[in-house]
């Protein structure tokens, strides 16, 4: 569709004619304009919701709000077209076979072997043997192998030693959804260990001996303790409500040793509406400090975040400080119980906050051990009160730690954000169907692609200038602080106001730093060749004076000068009204203003097949488009007869 | 750009040619000129009855005048004694933090700051426009924007040397009343009348946009803190007395030593530079965003968070371009 505008966010007044087109997997905006050929993007798979405006002079205006929270205005100049575009990307936007997801279509171009390769890069049995186990308290067990037991889990889990088959069987009976108590993580320093598991169905007084052995045998995989941990990551009234409908928690006095303990993370409704409100606040029109504020107290988003940090917090200090191990569940024991042995394991093993190790978090954690990726992010079109932003919080919440530990993480933000974004995208197979039961069944190694071997490809976009291995900061577990502290959870503006022009800072420090690394590196490996050049010839040419040292020419290398013109910038509107200064025309466009364009051929990021309007990625140098509006209209001040009115510029 | 205090027009609405002729001057035939002024409409016309007011445009014709209302005075310091309250609170969960933020208003004041400071710098550099900035008393809210604009456009005004005679100009020697304005700080009972944080708010603008543009300042958080707690006691006397007269008067320079000179000696000097600096010769446009503007930790949670963990950031960061 032609003559299509495509409205900046947050300055309603510049608007960008174009084309619009749809195709099998994007919906793509190609700007007019001889040499800027502006692209953008966006996956079928990251649409949210469409909205049809209300047909304006200018034309049919269409909104799409798309799961990286990227928001796109378009008018459309004939209403027909429109509502062609809106049923069409209705459809598109809601698959209902797998087939017609983008990862069976993607081919970045590998053959056979590679993608196989790719598939193996995380290896989750060497995971479990650089925790330590099988060991003398834990065993792996397969009685799962057919998923007959519970096909939620995966085909290998580890269970106590001292557990039989007969065990595990009764045990999930006396689960919800049959997940029974498994290892997450061992903490070999002290054989504590995080072990997972849904709700007994215990009701007000259902009791099962399988359970309770089950229960027993990981108090004794630690003989370092003579208790364990039971914590149920609900509130306590939700929990009780589900003992009228035969689930439950463990009572204390029939699991022996057991300490048990409520942690209040809410559910996942309170979680989405939470979501849709902050996500409401964003989308305001030149807030005030106030409006901006109370919206993102009253989504509550923050302070569900540091529910979830918390409960992580006190899980890892049970386990390193205490020595206890710890059972975590909630409900079905697949989302908040994902969510806090992945924050728990992160605090504990510097391994985690490795890139390498954080892929294998998530692949044990969330993936392997059945998080609903179809349910809660909507591979394809589903019932909308099973969606929720459950791994998007828990991403937050990794990126709230390195706010608060800078160099204590291998990778940067861009890599969670860029995690974050293929949740949704289903660009590759790792975040299909709900479970490894159903991936198995669609085959999934053999038609799609890794997301984790294209990350390690571009490892290099993704890494932390600040980390390193051998840093104080790396080493052992992590110790946020829990109270006081409400203030260092930050609106995390990288990710909510990611599309958003204007509002990061507009110098990338992670980027130039890792340039600052790599030429360092550079020079010195520099160095060391002129060093052996100069031994070598003056070993040879004594005395000759003749020979003469290449200079080398120390030009600049990669991107370090950061006092190019890239870093201009063009003024926000400083008023909420949009009147402009009169004396400048577009026509004087300043060359300030679009220092760099992308489009799909000299796309910085790493990630080619990422929407290319993703210029706000912090990776990429500033590039603020925004024209020189702004100015100081004010309200007509009243002035009844007197010459005193407030002087204000006409638009 | 210029600075004054405010017209005494009163109710009478008198006249005073020599002062129209002196602004007359600055501007060519035919140019415009701003008139910023950091009072409401309202509060500015109210200021007529007690003998103050603002510029009537029949005398005045080409100058347009523009209202930025910022806050000053009594409010300002509430402002500032709430948000210290509120991030001492041991008993405040996460669910009222917010809310206990948004009502000091503090991060309003700074968003209302940067916006009329960045007016200012649109009107001359944009416009090419020459613009005065007057409040009433032209000691406060005045000099915050006057020294914010220069920031903001001037690259020199951003280097270490370039922001102390920013301060000396613009702060020191324009008359800023430091002795009443930081007397007593947040936790005094004492509720003194003249007491304002109104450098506290300058040095946090300075502060949001230098994490807008890590690179473009020439110093870091570590010589706003320092410029903080010699504001209000200091063992220099750059600071004391509340104009040059005063000082003179008390032979400041005769009897004390300067802070200038402590911080520029060259083993001090290294403490208060950015690593990350690189001459910025454009102008930096801040966003005024709410997003964009955040709570100064490093300041308002100075004692309450441990500050191991970004300090070590920020050693790991020197260490990096010294390599280099």
């Amino acid at each position: 569709v032609e003559n299509v505008r495509l409205l900046d966010r947050l300055s309603s007044r510049k608007a960008v004619l174009g084309t619009l087109y749809l195709t099998a997997t994007h919906v793509i905006f190609v700007e007019n304009g001889s040499e800027t050929r502006k692209e953008t993007w966006v996956l079928h798979s990251q649409i949210s919701s469409i909205e049809k405006q209300a047909t304006t002079a200018t034309g049919c205006p269409l909104l799409i709000r798309c799961k990286n929270f990227q928001v796109i205005q378009l008018i459309i100049p004939q209403e027909r077209d429109c509502h062609d575009i809106y049923i069409s990307l209705i459809r598109l936007a809601r698959p209902v076979k797998y087939e017609e997801l983008y990862c069976f279509s993607f081919n970045p171009k590998l053959d056979k072997e590679e993608r196989e390769q790719g598939w193996k890069l995380v290896d989750l049995s060497e995971e479990y043997n650089r925790m330590g186990v099988p060991n003398n308290y834990w065993q792996i067990c397969d009685v799962n192998r057919e998923y007959g037991v519970c096909d939620s889990y995966p085909t290998e889990v580890y269970v106590p030693k001292s557990v039989t088959a007969h065990i595990i069987v009764g045990s999930s009976k006396f689960r919800s959804r049959r997940r029974f108590p498994a290892l997450s993580y061992y903490y070999k320093d002290n054989n504590a260990s995080i072990c997972r598991s849904s709700q007994p169905l215990s009701g007000f007084s259902a009791r099962c001996l399988e359970d309770e052995q089950m229960l027993q045998a990981i108090r004794k995989a630690n003989p370092g303790s003579d208790f364990i941990y039971v914590v149920d990551t609900r509130p306590k009234l939700n929990a009780m409500a589900n003992r009228a409908a035969g689930k439950g928690y463990e009572n204390e006095d029939n699991y022996s040793n057991i300490k048990f303990q409520f942690i209040g993370i809410e559910n996942i409704h309170v979680m989405r509406n939470s979501l849709q409100k902050m996500l409401e606040v964003c989308e305001l029109k030149s807030p005030s400090m106030s409006d901006f504020l109370w919206g993102l107290e009253n989504s509550g988003w923050l302070k569900h975040i540091k529910a979830i940090m918390d409960a992580g917090i006190f899980i890892a200090k049970a386990v390193a400080e205490e020595g206890v191990s710890v059972l975590v569940h909630c409900s079905d024991g697949w989302d908040r119980t994902a969510q806090v042995c992945s924050v728990a394991s992160l605090l504990l093993d510097p391994y985690y906050r490795s890139m390498k190790g954080f892929m294998v978090l998530i692949e044990k954690d969330w993936v392997s051990f059945g998080h609903k990726f179809n349910h809660r992010y909507g591979n394809l079109d589903g019932d909308p009160k099973e969606i929720s932003p459950v791994i998007d919080q828990f991403i937050e919440c990794v990126w709230q730690l390195m706010e608060q530990f800078p160099c204590a993480f291998e990778f940067n933000e861009r890599f969670l954000i860029h995690i974050q974004h293929h949740v949704y995208s289903c660009q590759f197979g790792n975040f299909l169907c709900n479970n490894q039961k159903e991936r198995r069944e669609l085959k999934i190694q053999e038609r799609t692609y890794s997301l984790w071997d294209h990350l390690w490809k571009n490892r290099a976009d993704y890494l932390n200038p600040l980390y390193r291995s051998d840093h104080s900061q790396t080493q052992g577990a992590l110790h946020p602080q829990i109270a006081p502290c409400n203030f260092l959870y930050k609106f995390w503006s990288g990710m909510y106001n990611r599309f958003e022009k204007g509002l990061h800072p507009r110098q990338s420090v992670t980027d130039y730093l890792m340039a600052v690394k790599e030429e360092t590196q550079q020079l010195e490996e520099e160095l060391e060749i002129l060093g052996e050049r100069l031994a070598n010839l003056q070993k040879s040419q004594l005395g000759d004076n003749k020979v003469k040292n290449k200079q080398q020419d120390r030009s600049k290398q990669s991107g370090l000068s950061t006092s190019n013109n890239s870093l201009a910038n063009t003024p926000q509107e400083y008023s909420n009204d949009l009147k402009s200064f009169p004396s400048r025309s577009p026509s004087q466009g300043d060359e300030e203003d679009s220092a760099l364009i992308l489009t799909q051929d000299n796309l910085k990021s790493s990630d080619p097949d990422l929407s290319a309007n993703s210029d706000q990625e912090s990776g990429v140098e500033d590039l603020s488009c925004r024209s020189p509006s702004g100015g100081g209209c004010l309200p007509s001040e009243d002035s009844g007869k007197d010459s005193d009115e407030a002087v204000f510029l006409a638009g | 750009m210029l600075r004054s205090s405010q017209p005494l027009t009163g109710p009478n609405r008198k006249r005073c040619r020599e002062d129209e002729a002196l602004l007359g001057t600055i501007l060519d035939e035919g140019e415009r000129g701003f008139i910023i002024d950091t009072r409401s409409a309202q509060a500015a016309k109210q200021a007529r009855m007690t003998g103050g007011g603002t510029e009537p445009k029949s005398s005045y014709p080409q100058w347009r005048r523009l209202h930025r209302p910022m806050e000053r005075g009594r409010p300002l310091q509430e402002s500032f004694i709430k948000l210290v309250e509120a991030c001492n609170d041991p008993s405040l969960s996460m669910d009222r933090w917010l809310g206990r933020l948004e009502s000091s208003r503090w991060l309003s004041h700074v968003k209302a700051a940067l916006s009329a400071a960045c007016l200012a710098a649109q009107c001359m550099d944009r416009e090419e426009s020459n613009v005065l900035v007057h409040g009433a008393e032209g000691t406060d809210t005045t000099l915050l924007v006057t020294a914010l604009a220069q920031l903001i456009l001037d690259p020199s005004c951003r280097t270490l040397a370039g922001f102390q005679g920013l301060l000396e100009r613009e702060w020191i020697e324009a008359g800023h009343p430091f002795h009443v304005r930081c007397a007593r700080s947040a936790s005094s009972h004492a509720r003194l009348k003249q007491e304002a944080p109104i450098f506290l708010l300058f040095l946090d603008c300075v502060w949001q946009l230098s994490r807008q543009f890590p690179f473009s300042l020439e110093f870091g958080e570590h010589l706003l803190l320092t410029l903080f707690d010699n504001a209000y006691a200091s063992a220099y006397g750059t600071f004391l007395c509340n104009s040059e007269k005063e000082r003179s008067l008390c032979k400041v320079k005769e009897s004390t030593h300067s802070l200038w000179a402590w911080l520029n000696q060259p083993e001090e000097k290294q403490k208060f530079l950015n690593p990350l600096y690189s001459h910025n010769v454009l102008v930096i446009w801040p966003s005024v965003e709410p997003q964009s503007i955040q709570l100064w930790q490093g300041l308002f949670l100075r004692w309450i968070r441990p500050s191991r963990h970004l300090d070590e950031a920020w050693e790991e960061i020197q260490r990096l371009v010294k390599e280099n």
